[in-house]
């Protein structure tokens, strides 16, 4: 809403998000009197960008460091170092990487989470009502009768009707789904110009995923929300995201527009993930996924490309040399693989 | 769910309403504890007592003579032989000084009440406090706060409380205060730091913190909430430690009280009656019950609650 | 070879005694599992799936009440079996592969010593016999013999759900029951487990029953599929019957409510409704509330079976052949 009301704003071209260099690096085996050398590389040097109203999938198996991505753009993680360049053209372009105190408090109205589990991102002591109307509460925006207001016409929103027989029913009194609706009302209450979903319909029953994904793609349309939508499931991605990022330990092999990479996936992990995903149609015989086993340690790993120790494409050039870095493979399409 | 709220009116109907929910779940959890047999048991001898404690001062300004009946500097002229057994006259017959027992019964446990209540709270206070701050902030806080409740659990209480009642007389009030603080700081910020840990990990956390909320906000309105089944079961068992504490206290005679029921064998036993309990049984059974008695009520009501609040004990 | 089929479930039904009421997990559900063959059973999460699974074992928690039917494993009727009687049958003819199995290993011993040690409960054969074994069933599900010898936490979620596998496998049952062994784990390797699970189906000639919310894992793994909602088995048939021409809405509306990576991108559709509470089933059909092809007869009286050779569902207005 705010974000979509100022097509004409001087800053129009700049992206909504511009993430350079993001790095965050956990001391493996903390002690308080040595001190560590050790880190674990969770996320290291991503980059990409995310316009707004767009919608972009961070897609990866678990420990690949998406979650850790999504919730340093909102903060709830502080990044190691980069920047991540915020500007939804109601104000100065900021860097959100190294905010404190109340502007971060202030950035808070602007980006919000949507959690991957239904049961456990609701305070099972608080009502539907005080769940939703939390950001309003911290934030102090309106009164009580305002806010009261406003939940009524989130949890319209989000199709949980008529809205005030949820308004003071607890989390546990209903179910997956209505619970992730609950869970977007709370997120877009604020009229936020981006949103980390984390896997928000990973837990939920087929037949009520779909209507979620469905919501939440009809409400980043309408409010020009952007979206990072982080899952480990291309499927849905597809189905959610106009471009996918593909993270593999803590970088990003491959980005780009959606169909395209799901057409012609360049990067070798890229073209395993694709291949592994099961398909409904017994009379189909999958390939068997090219891919060998073999784990690099994210303990201070070496430089070489991080796929490395797994790829079927691999030789001695990607052995003695760094990481490679994203280079465009098509219109659309960035990949880091020096043998794509 | 027919809560249901007018918008023009609704500040005023929010508050009704919540009203009507914590009503809601106080009903739910009653007619669970009704349930469990030993709350029910222990809820029972707890309003026994209460009765008592409560129609001390009633008896005292009616039937009781002051001169007679008062626990403390009453003397039963009626009777020819101090200690006397009882009589219609003394239901509980008198003390060696030849005051009433059931009066010294029934004063004793209002004390009793005040104590191990007052103690509870203080404790409980603390405790969950300083569980959800450590628990919280983590790091150089969570440190400092642990190692210090390392020490008070490591505190001989009953050595210091001694030492202190030597020093500066220690009465209920003050004994209340020192248990609290002692098992507040120690103990129960100990249990209730574990209980935090498990609630900081949740997501609706994480969905606080996204959403704006501070430490203040997060603290006492999320974790607070989620550790208050905990603490008030760690209350029950406060309880039951202060009157403990208290009784032994007492009969060692290191307390500066006026009447408790430790004091009641105390004194028994400094006039030399204790071991010939058969002949002077009312010297020492009725406090000594009573002790017992309740100490183990507010423990079943404490079980009960657990059984309520984790319901993996709960038989279906 | 008897001419029983290997498993053969018939009108199975289980309840729940909660505070809240009774419920009714499997109702009355039959089916039967040829030697050989693997059944994917697909629902949602409470439709019953998981409880049919333990009350196939007679694992059901104590709450729970096998009321009435059979569950025949070569002929023999589990549920009429004492519970040592029962304990013979499990794992030795009947193996399971739970999802949290995975949590089941205990950490502070050696997964093989823990392989062992489950083992020696089954069989009297020599230590050193068994140590050899643990090592064959290793190489049947791909995991190094190195790795005998190590603790769980050395382990990552896919090397302790095939430690798990090879558990189950120990004892060469006729039967193994894997509800949703990959559904903690990555695409890629649910990839390599799911493959694995069809290569010792074929080697050893094992049944198995597949129990999954996920279609596409469904479609992989089974020659025969069962549809579950509500308790009830709602769409029994071969695979390619179930998944080319479904009968019942609920089947049909779970597989257009399938988001794919490959060939166009269709519309999902959404199912409209929430899943019933089990406490209060829907009347008549319990899918009629959610279900567009919805008439009048379905919210009064319970479906007819529609069959189309082996081909069921359970449906009042099913749609043209």
């Amino acid at each position: 809403m705010a974000a979509a009301a100022q097509p004409t704003s001087p800053n129009e071209d700049r992206p909504l998000l511009q993430v350079e260099g993001l790095r965050k690096h956990f001391p493996a085996g903390s002690s308080r009197f040595r001190r560590n050398e050790r880190f674990i590389h969770a996320v290291d040097d991503v980059n990409f960008t995310l316009g707004r109203g767009e919608s972009l999938g961070l897609v990866g198996e678990s420990g690949c460091g998406k979650t850790t991505t999504g919730k340093m753009l909102v903060r709830l993680i502080d990044p190691s170092d980069g920047h991540v360049i915020f500007d939804d053209g109601t104000g100065e372009p900021t860097d959100i990487a190294t905010l404190r105190g109340r502007p971060l408090k202030e950035f808070r109205k602007h980006a919000q989470m949507i959690f991957q589990d239904p049961y456990e991102s609701m305070n099972p002591r608080r009502t539907i009502f005080d769940t939703i109307a939390e950001p309003l509460q911290v934030q102090d925006i309106g009164t009580l009768v305002d806010r009261l207001d406003r939940v009524m016409e989130m949890l319209a929103l989000v199709g949980l009707t008529p809205p005030r027989t949820f308004l003071f029913r607890y989390p546990h009194e209903l179910s997956g789904g209505q619970r992730q609706r609950v869970a977007i009302a709370r997120a877009l209450i604020v009229e936020p110009s981006f949103v980390v979903a984390d896997e928000p319909t990973s837990m939920l029953d087929v037949s009520v995923r779909t209507g979620v994904m469905q919501l939440m793609a009809d409400l980043a349309d309408g409010l020009g929300i952007g979206y990072l939508y982080i899952t480990h499931d291309l499927a849905v991605a597809r189905y959610m995201c106009s471009r996918i990022a593909v993270m593999y330990l803590g970088k990003i092999v491959e980005i780009g527009d959606t169909e395209e990479i799901l057409r012609s996936p360049q990067h070798p992990y890229t073209q395993a993930l694709l291949s592994a995903v099961p398909v409904p149609d017994p009379t189909v015989a999958r390939e068997p996924v090219k891919i060998k086993g073999g784990v690099t340690t994210l303990i201070n790993p070496p430089a070489q490309c991080r796929f490395y120790p797994r790829c079927p494409i691999a030789d001695d050039y990607c052995e003695t040399n760094d990481h490679p870095p994203l280079e465009h493979k098509g219109q659309e399409q960035e990949v880091a693989c020096y043998k794509a | 769910m027919a809560v249901d709220v007018a918008p023009q009116e609704a500040a005023p109907s929010i508050r009704k309403v919540r009203l009507t929910l914590a009503m809601r779940s106080l009903r739910e959890n009653w007619s669970l504890f009704l349930g469990t047999r030993i709350g029910v048991i222990g809820l029972v001898i707890i309003i026994f007592y209460l009765v008592l404690a409560l129609a001390h001062p009633i008896l005292m300004n009616t039937v009781w003579e002051e001169r007679v009946y008062d626990p403390v500097v009453g003397y039963a002229f009626d009777e020819t032989r101090q200690p006397a057994p009882p009589s219609w006259n003394h239901l509980l017959g008198t003390d060696p000084l030849g005051r009433d027992v059931l009066s010294q019964l029934m004063h004793s446990a209002r004390t009793e009440f005040l104590l191990g209540l007052l103690a509870a709270v203080v404790t409980v206070t603390i405790g969950t406090t300083v569980g959800a701050v450590a628990a919280y902030y983590g790091g150089i806080i969570d440190t400092i706060l642990m190692r210090f409740a390392d020490l008070m659990v490591m505190m001989p209480g009953i050595s210091i409380l001694i030492v202190l009642s030597a020093l500066i007389g220690v009465e209920h009030f003050e004994l209340a205060l020192i248990i609290g603080i002692l098992s507040g700081f120690g103990g129960a910020s100990i249990l209730l730091k574990s209980q935090a840990l498990s609630v900081v990990v949740k997501p609706y956390i994480e969905a606080a913190r996204a959403a704006g909320g501070g430490p203040l906000h997060i603290i006492f309105i999320h974790i607070v909430p989620n550790l208050l089944p905990l603490s008030f079961l760690y209350m029950m068992f406060t309880v039951t430690g202060a009157i403990f504490s208290e009784a032994i206290l007492s009969f060692l005679g290191l307390l500066d009280v006026r009447m408790s029921w430790g004091l009641m064998i105390h004194t028994t036993e400094a006039a030399g009656y204790l071991l010939q309990v058969g002949a002077y049984w009312w010297l020492i059974f009725p406090a000594s019950l009573s002790i017992t008695l309740l100490c183990t009520s507010f423990y079943l009501v404490g079980r009960a609650m657990d059984e309520i609040v984790n319901p993996r004990l709960r038989r279906l | 070879m008897s001419g029983y089929p290997l498993l053969a479930v018939e009108d199975l039904t289980m309840h729940y005694q909660t505070r809240a009421g009774e419920v009714c997990a499997v109702d009355g559900v039959s089916l039967s599992l040829e030697r050989g063959q693997s059944l994917g059973l697909v629902g949602e999460s409470g439709c019953g799936k998981s409880s049919l699974a333990l009350a196939l074992l007679r694992l059901q928690p104590e709450n729970a009440q096998i009321l009435r039917g059979k569950v025949l494993l070569d002929g023999v009727d589990l549920v009429s079996l004492s519970e040592e009687e029962m304990r013979k049958y499990r794992w030795n003819r009947i193996a399971m592969v739970f999802q949290s199995a995975m949590n089941a290993l205990d950490p502070v011993y050696r997964v093989g010593d823990q392989i062992i040690e489950a083992l020696e409960q089954h069989s009297n054969a020599a230590r050193q016999d068994m140590v050899e074994r643990v090592g064959e069933l290793y190489k049947l599900v791909n995991l190094s013999p190195n790795f005998i010898q190590r603790y769980p936490h050395e382990y990552s979620g896919g090397m302790k759900q095939r430690a798990i596998i090879a558990m189950a496998l120990a004892c060469e049952p006729d039967l193994i029951i894997a509800d949703e062994p990959t559904t903690a784990l990555d695409v890629i390797v649910q990839d390599h487990i799911l493959r694995e699970f069809g290569n010792i189906r074929k080697e050893l000639n094992m049944s198995m029953l597949y129990i999954s919310h996920d279609m596409a894992v469904i479609a992989e793994v089974s020659d025969v599929v069962a549809v579950m909602y509500a308790g009830k088995i709602v769409e029994y048939g071969t695979a390619e019957e179930v998944f080319n021409k479904p009968i019942h809405p609920y089947t049909r509306a779970l597989m257009s409510a399938f988001p794919s990576v490959t060939g166009e991108k269709h519309e999902l559709a959404t199912l409209g409704g929430e899943p019933p509470n089990p406490l209060d089933l829907p009347t008549g059909c319990h899918f009629h509330p959610r279900c567009p092809f919805a008439t009048e007869v379905c919210a009064e009286q319970e479906p007819p079976t529609v069959r189309r050779g082996d081909h069921w569902a359970d449906c009042w207005n099913p749609p043209e052949d």
